[in-house]
């Protein structure tokens, strides 16, 4: 016990020193010079507080770590339970796959306007979450500026239709390309850096492609973005009041029915449902194929691959290039919903949001990065009083996750079966 | 043609009064690459967090009368050292030694999560809005035709060049001569071995993040009386600064920190005076890329051997 006090104390001491003069000091402009404002006595109490908990906590961390490890978990049983075999494990999945997607399909018909939105705001960072994770969670290649593709793809739906008046459904697949060529020309240098060195490079091609948003006035409009970006019809069909194109029906007068703004809204949420299951598609029968093995090969261990055969640089590039049409596709889908888009949408913590969602959801695994995609949208709207302190809790989250639970929250399975135990 | 000298003369010294910040801060990313290995992303907020410190013991310690110059910014820089170092270090225990010794982009997320806590912890504490201090120290020599452009080097430049020079040469002699300097570069030759000679490679760490921390709040002390202004998000583009001039020395090296910091900041009020002030983070990066591409290792460092 002695030799904990000591710790502790230092450890609360510490606290004061950290918290007191950046809460407790505030400075305040006063005509033209800066003096010092105490805090009031709420923070200051906090401070105390907090500085107590931390002391009580080094001091009896121990006994707090034991009593957490002496909670009984749910294990499961080797042996007991009968072993599931693969056919049978493929059919559950299966089911419960149709079972998500069809209450996926039916809910937004029966739900409130503003939810359907925040749903497809969601499935936006679904589909980035999904794109970043492989190539952070299946090739292990950290890219922190993953919103430069998703920028690309949003500007080039914007500009395309800005200049040449092309529609939606023509960008969509240009949007995609064109990321995917800008992964390519960023990647097919870098890629040959050792992780960390990539994460920096990539950051600073990130900032980059906002610096030039922001700059190339005559081109993007600069800070001011481009409005006016249209929503992408349906066959021809549009959702507006009344057609903008010539020879476009709107929806409602199609059908004979009355107009609604919520048909555009549920549209919108469809087609990114849409574009969300083709992802998922896409990539799990990616990591099936030979490259999305090698994928996972190289970021186990490359020394090995490069001795068996692999071409690391290839590789690398495949999924740096495939993850940035993902995010051009995201990013041409955002600037439809939007209609509006300014370099204000893509900047760094965007980047860092995206590999949260990867980080928290569990690296490669699929559904857990479409759950973490769901709770770090959803959360920060449901706590919406927290406003303010979101930014610092989600800092806090990755810390502590990378601490405490590294592989994330649902860990990615590898396909295996088990032989009986007895 | 005198004043086109003049001119770039006086780009010079701007550049070289920025690089040699950027320089401070670089120490402190090169030295714990150098050691353990992984980029402390958040290093650049503990600068932020300096330069804040500085702005309220200075404001503070007038309050209280503290009114000769010299004695208020040697106090000031002491209050501001000691307490960014406790912010590296407990930086450092929080976040990083947990997971030390694992994937190293477990480490590097949980620094850009770290990173990301600072920079709201001191929005939500001092507001988000730029803060700005009366400029203490003015005035300076100028230089060429009263009548037509002159070259000033401000005494604030020149507080900026001493300053960074002492704190180098003491930076320097301690690895050098030291024995916890000495210790520091058996850990970081070979942290193993060096454990097993004796040496507590935990402590060495923990002193590493400190001195890096140390020299951040250095320089946020010298940048916060050069511009005078400050906001919670000057850290992240000057720590990003600070890596490329890090890198571009050749990361684990000391002098090559100096080298790449001073060299960025040339290039950088170079391109500001001769292209557009909008794309120097877009040069400076560039640059990072190409010295990358072309030369991995930096211009001082040595080849990484990488054994199974």
């Amino acid at each position: 016990m002695k030799e904990k006090f000591v710790p502790a104390l230092i450890a609360g001491i510490v606290t004061l020193i950290l918290a007191f003069p950046l809460l407790g000091l505030n400075l305040v402009a006063d005509g033209l010079s800066l003096v010092i404002e105490g805090a009031d006595a709420k923070t200051l109490r906090y401070i105390v507080f907090a500085a107590l908990a931390v002391f009580l906590f080094q001091l009896f961390k121990e006994k707090l770590g034991g009593i957490v490890s002496s909670i009984p978990l749910p294990r499961k049983a080797y042996g007991q339970a009968s072993v599931v075999s693969q056919a049978q494990r493929d059919k559950r999945e299966r089911l419960f796959t149709i079972i998500v997607v069809a209450l996926a399909l039916i809910w937004p018909f029966f739900a409130s306007r503003g939810n359907v939105d925040l749903a497809t705001l969601v499935l936006i960072y679904v589909m980035l979450g999904l794109g970043l994770n492989i190539v952070v969670g299946l090739a292990g290649l950290l890219d922190l500026g993953y919103v430069a593709f998703y920028a690309v793809g949003a500007y080039s739906y914007a500009l395309l239709h800005q200049y040449f008046g092309f529609s939606f459904w023509v960008c969509l697949p240009l949007a995609g390309l064109l990321a995917a060529t800008f992964g390519f020309i960023l990647g097919f240098p870098v890629l040959r850096l050792r992780g960390d060195y990539l994460a920096i490079v990539t950051l600073g091609f990130g900032e980059i492609i906002r610096i030039l948003l922001n700059n190339w006035t005559h081109l993007t409009g600069g800070p001011n973005g481009i409005g006016n970006i249209p929503k992408p019809s349906l066959f021809g069909l549009e959702f507006g009041r009344r057609a903008k194109e010539e020879g476009n029906v709107p929806f409602h007068e199609f059908f004979g029915i009355d107009y609604s703004s919520s048909y555009k809204v549920v549209f919108l949420y469809l087609l990114a449902l849409l574009l969300v299951l083709l992802t998922i598609f896409v990539i799990r029968r990616l990591t099936r194929m030979p490259v999305g093995r090698a994928w996972e090969a190289l970021r186990e261990d490359e020394i090995a691959c490069r001795s068996l055969g692999l071409n690391r640089t290839v590789i690398k590039l495949s999924a740096f290039t495939l993850g940035a049409s993902f995010a051009g596709f995201a990013g041409a889908f955002f600037s439809a919903r939007q209609g509006f888009i300014s370099p204000e949408s893509f900047t760094f913590i965007e980047s860092a949001i995206i590999l949260a969602i990867v980080v928290l959801g569990g690296m490669g695994s699929q559904l857990g990065v479409i759950l973490a995609a769901i709770a770090m949208t959803v959360l920060p709207e449901l706590a919406r009083e927290f406003q303010e302190y979101r930014m610092l809790m989600f800092g806090l989250m990755m810390v502590l996750m990378m601490v405490w639970r590294p592989q994330g929250l649902l860990p990615m399975k590898r396909r295996h079966m088990e032989l009986a135990n007895d | 043609m005198l004043e086109a000298s003049l001119y770039f003369i006086q780009q010079l010294l701007n550049g070289l009064t920025i690089g040699s910040t950027y320089a401070l801060i670089a120490i402190g990313y090169t030295m714990v690459y150098g050691i353990i290995g992984m980029i402390n992303f958040a290093h650049g907020e503990i600068y932020m967090i300096g330069m804040y410190i500085s702005f309220i013991a200075i404001s503070g310690l007038t309050m209280l009368g503290v009114e000769y110059l010299p004695l208020l910014l040697l106090f000031t820089l002491a209050i501001s050292m000691f307490i960014s170092s406790t912010y590296g270090w407990a930086v450092e225990q929080v976040a990083y030694r947990p997971v030390r010794g694992g994937n190293r982009l477990i480490a590097l997320i949980s620094a850009i999560g770290m990173s990301i806590f600072l920079q709201n912890y001191v929005r939500i504490a001092q507001g988000s809005r730029d803060i700005a201090m009366p400029s203490l120290i003015q005035g300076g020599w100028s230089f060429g035709p009263p009548e037509g452009f002159q070259a000033t080097l401000s005494y604030m430049q020149l507080i900026i060049f001493i300053a960074t020079f002492v704190t180098m040469t003491g930076l320097t002699l301690f690895i050098a001569r030291s024995r916890m300097g000495r210790a520091c570069r058996a850990v970081s030759e070979d942290m193993k071995m060096a454990g097993l000679l004796g040496i507590d490679t935990n402590r060495i760490i923990s002193l590493t993040f400190i001195i890096g921390a140390a020299l951040a709040a250095v320089a946020g002390l010298l940048l916060g009386l050069y511009y005078g202004v400050t906001n919670p998000y000057v850290g992240f583009i000057a720590g990003l600064k600070a890596f490329t001039a890090a890198v571009l020395g050749g990361i684990g090296s000391i002098p090559g920190a100096m080298l790449g910091g001073l060299i960025l900041g040339v290039t950088e009020s170079m391109t500001s005076a001769y292209f557009s002030s909008e794309y120097k983070d877009v040069v400076s990066f560039g640059l990072l890329v190409l010295i990358l591409l072309f030369r991995p290792t930096g211009l001082l460092g040595k080849p990484e051997v990488e054994k199974i």
